[in-house]
C-alpha cells in the first residue's frame, strides 16, 4: 500500500531530475504572456521543440495563482509569473526556480486609483481594495513610501480581482489598486484618478518565464527551445506592418479584447522584444536592489515562510550579484539562454 | 445462511468500523506527505503534522507580528458573528413567512408563488448585485446568508404548518380561539422544533455562503484567511482552518440538536414512538 502510494506520487512529481524529452509549461492570461498562446497556436513552440528533439505542452490555466501553485507542486516544468510571486510561492516553497526569459516589466500596467482625489497623499485613512499580498499590494507599499505614509495609515481590504470592477461601482469603495485590463476599466469611471502607477517604479514588477532549476540543469534543450521560440514570437509581434498586426490581433482575441485594447495594454508594458534589451535589465545592479525591495516587502508580510528570520533568508542570484543567503539560493536570474539568443546561437 | 442485511456489528466492532476510514485517510496523508517532504523539505502542498502544528500555534496562540491579534480567534469571532446574524434573521423571517403562508390561506395564495420562485434563485449568482446594493461591508455578507437560506426555511415551515392536522384547528376554534390565539398557542409551539431542525439542515448552506462572501471582499474571517493564504499555498494554515470550520459546524449542529431535545422533549419522544 505504502509503496504503491509512493510510486504513484513519484510518478506524479514531474520535477524528478532525469533527462526527459517531454515537458509541460503553463501560462495564464496577461498582456505580457499572450505571446505564449500565439506561439503554441501557430506551432512556433512545436517547431523549436522539434529542433531540439523534445516535446513541449503549452497549457493555459485560467487562474493565475492556481497556475503558480500547480507549477510549485510539480505539475509543470515551467510557468509564467511575476518576480514577486516567483519569490514568495515556488522559491519560498523550496522549489529552486530559474527565471529563464525576462519578458517585460510593468510600466504603468499596475496602478493606484482614488475616487474624487488626485494625489496619493489623500489615500490616508481610506479602505483600499486590492488583491492582498499580490504585486498590487507591493506597488501600493512602494507608492505609500514615496509620500511618507505606511501601510498602517490605510486599511487593506482583500478583494477578488474578478469582482474588482463591479465593487468599484459601489459608494463605499473609494480606493483600489489593480492591474490591466481592470485598471483601464476602472479609470473610465468618472471622477477616478490614477494617483500612482508602476511607471513610477520602473523595472520592479517583472514578468518572467520561470523554470524548475533542476529540470533546466538536466535538460538544457528545454531552455534553448523555450528561449528560441520566445524570441521568434517577439520578432513576429513587434514587426512593423501586417505580420505584427496579425499576431497582435490573435493575442488580443485570445485575451478577450481587441487590437486597440491590447495595444493600449502593451503601451504601459515595457516588452523586451530583443534578448539584448532583456539582458540589460537582467544583468543590471538595479535588479539586485529591486529584488531586495521585493524580499523585504515579502518578509514583512510573512510570505517567506516561518523559517525565515530576515528578508535575506532566501538567496536570489542575479548576474550582478546575489541578494541574501548564498547557502539557500532558490531563485535565480540566469542570462545564459537569453545570451545565446542574443548571440544567435540557438 | 444469515442474510447480509441481518449482520449487525457488535458495539465495539461498530466503533472500530466507524474509525477505520479516518485512520486510513490519515495514513494515506502521512505517507503522501512524507514522500513529498523527502524530496523537498520545504514542500507546501502536503505539510507534515509538525508544520501544521507550528502553523496552528502561530495562528491561534501567538499574537500576529503586524497587528498583534490572535488571528484564528479574530477570524472565528467575525465569521461566527456574520453566520449567527444571518442564520438568526433567516430563522425569524422563515418562521414568520412559513407559518403565515401555511396557516392563512389568504396570505398563502398571495405569497406562495413568490416564495417558490425566490427559493429557486441561486444566491451566489446574486452576489455582485448584493455588493452593489449593500456595499462591501458586513451587511452584504449577512444579507447573502439570510437570502440564501430564508426561502428554504420558509418553505419547510410552510410544509410543516400544512401538515398539522386540521382537527386541532377545528378543536381550538370550537373552544373559542381566534386566529392569533391559534397561531401562537397551537401552531407556534409545534413549529419551533421543526424550525430548529430546518436551521440545522440549512447551516451547511450558511457556511457555504459565508465563505463565498468572505473570499470576495473582507478584512478578516475564516473564509478570508483561507483565500488569502492560498496565494502562497500555505496548506499548513488551510488544512487546520478547514478542520476548525468542520468542528465548529459539528458543534453548532449538536448544540441545536441538544437545545431541541431540552426545550421540546415531547417532540423527540413523539418522534421515537
Amino acid at each position: 500500500m505504502k509503496r504503491l502510494i509512493i510510486l504513484t506520487l513519484s510518478l506524479l512529481l514531474s520535477s524528478n531530475a532525469l533527462a526527459r524529452d517531454n515537458f509541460k509549461i503553463c501560462w495564464s492570461i496577461y498582456v505580457g504572456w499572450m505571446p505564449w498562446a500565439y506561439g503554441a497556436e501557430q506551432g512556433i513552440v512545436k517547431k523549436w521543440a522539434d529542433k531540439y528533439d523534445i516535446e513541449i505542452d503549452v497549457v493555459q490555466i485560467n487562474d493565475y495563482i492556481e497556475s503558480i501553485n500547480q507549477y510549485t507542486s510539480g505539475q509543470f516544468d515551467a510557468c509564467t509569473m511575476t518576480n514577486m510571486d516567483a519569490l514568495t510561492i515556488p522559491a519560498a516553497g523550496g522549489v529552486d526556480s530559474t527565471a529563464l526569459v525576462v519578458g517585460d516589466f510593468s510600466n504603468g500596467n499596475d496602478g493606484v486609483v482614488l475616487k474624487g482625489a488626485d494625489s496619493l497623499a489623500a489615500i490616508k485613512g481610506q479602505n483600499v481594495n486590492l488583491v492582498e499580498l499580490s504585486v498590487s499590494h507591493y506597488l501600493l507599499a512602494r507608492g505609500l513610501d514615496t509620500v511618507g505614509l505606511s501601510e498602517r495609515d490605510i486599511t487593506v481590504v482583500n478583494t477578488s480581482d474578478a469582482d474588482m470592477v463591479a465593487v468599484y461601482g459601489t459608494d463605499d469603495v473609494t480606493a483600489v489598486t489593480t492591474w490591466n485590463p481592470l485598471l483601464n476599466e476602472i479609470l473610465s469611471v468618472p471622477n477616478s484618478h490614477k494617483v500612482f502607477d508602476s511607471s513610477q517604479v520602473p523595472g520592479e514588477i517583472i514578468d518572467l518565464l520561470v523554470v524548475n532549476t533542476e529540470t533546466l540543469k538536466e535538460n538544457p534543450k528545454l531552455g534553448k527551445a523555450l528561449t528560441g521560440a520566445w524570441y521568434e514570437i517577439m520578432a513576429i509581434m513587434s514587426a512593423a506592418g501586417d505580420e505584427g498586426i496579425t499576431a497582435r490581433t490573435a493575442m488580443a482575441e485570445a485575451s478577450a479584447t481587441d487590437l486597440a485594447g491590447y495595444d493600449a495594454q502593451l503601451a504601459s508594458t515595457e516588452m523586451f522584444y530583443t534578448p539584448a534589451a532583456a539582458l540589460d535589465l537582467t544583468t543590471s545592479k538595479k535588479l539586485v536592489s529591486t529584488m531586495q525591495n521585493v524580499a523585504e516587502f515579502s518578509f514583512k508580510h510573512g510570505l517567506l515562510g516561518d523559517g525565515a528570520d530576515n528578508a535575506g533568508f532566501i538567496g536570489i542570484e542575479t548576474p550582478a550579484g546575489t541578494y541574501g543567503n548564498t547557502g539557500n539560493v532558490k531563485l535565480r536570474f540566469d542570462p545564459t539562454y537569453m545570451q545565446m539568443a542574443a548571440d544567435g546561437k540557438l | 445462511m444469515k442474510r447480509m442485511i441481518n449482520f449487525k456489528p457488535a458495539p465495539a466492532f461498530n466503533v472500530m468500523l466507524g474509525l477505520l476510514p479516518f485512520v486510513l485517510l490519515v495514513m494515506a496523508y502521512v505517507v503522501g506527505s512524507d514522500a513529498r517532504l523527502e524530496l523537498n523539505p520545504n514542500d507546501k502542498l502536503l505539510p507534515g503534522f509538525e508544520q501544521i502544528g507550528a502553523a496552528i500555534d502561530r495562528m491561534a496562540f501567538e499574537p500576529n507580528k503586524r497587528s498583534g491579534d490572535y488571528l484564528l480567534w479574530v477570524d472565528t469571532a467575525s465569521s461566527l458573528t456574520r453566520l449567527s446574524l444571518g442564520v438568526l434573521i433567516a430563522a425569524v423571517l422563515g418562521l414568520v413567512v412559513g407559518m403565515l403562508t401555511g396557516a392563512l390561506p389568504l396570505v398563502g395564495a398571495g405569497l406562495s408563488p413568490l416564495l417558490t420562485v425566490t427559493s429557486l434563485i441561486p444566491p451566489l449568482a446574486l452576489l455582485p448585485v448584493l455588493f452593489i446594493v449593500f456595499g462591501l461591508g458586513e451587511l452584504s455578507k449577512v444579507v447573502l446568508i439570510a437570502i440564501g437560506i430564508t426561502p428554504f426555511i420558509a418553505r419547510d415551515i410552510q410544509r410543516r404548518t400544512l401538515e398539522i392536522p386540521s382537527e386541532q384547528l377545528v378543536k381550538a376554534q370550537t373552544l373559542g380561539a381566534n386566529t392569533s390565539q391559534i397561531l401562537i398557542r397551537v401552531l407556534l409551539p409545534q413549529l419551533m422544533p421543526r424550525l430548529i431542525d430546518a436551521v440545522r439542515l440549512s447551516l451547511g448552506a450558511g457556511w457555504l455562503f459565508l465563505i463565498a462572501a468572505e473570499a470576495i471582499a473582507a478584512t478578516d474571517g475564516l473564509g478570508y484567511r483561507i483565500f488569502l493564504v492560498r496565494r502562497y499555498m500555505s496548506m499548513d494554515v488551510i488544512l487546520p482552518y478547514v478542520a476548525w470550520i468542520t468542528l465548529l459546524a459539528f458543534m453548532f449542529d449538536q448544540a441545536l440538536a441538544w437545545i431541541n431535545t431540552r426545550l421540546y422533549p415531547w417532540n423527540a419522544q413523539g418522534g421515537r414512538s
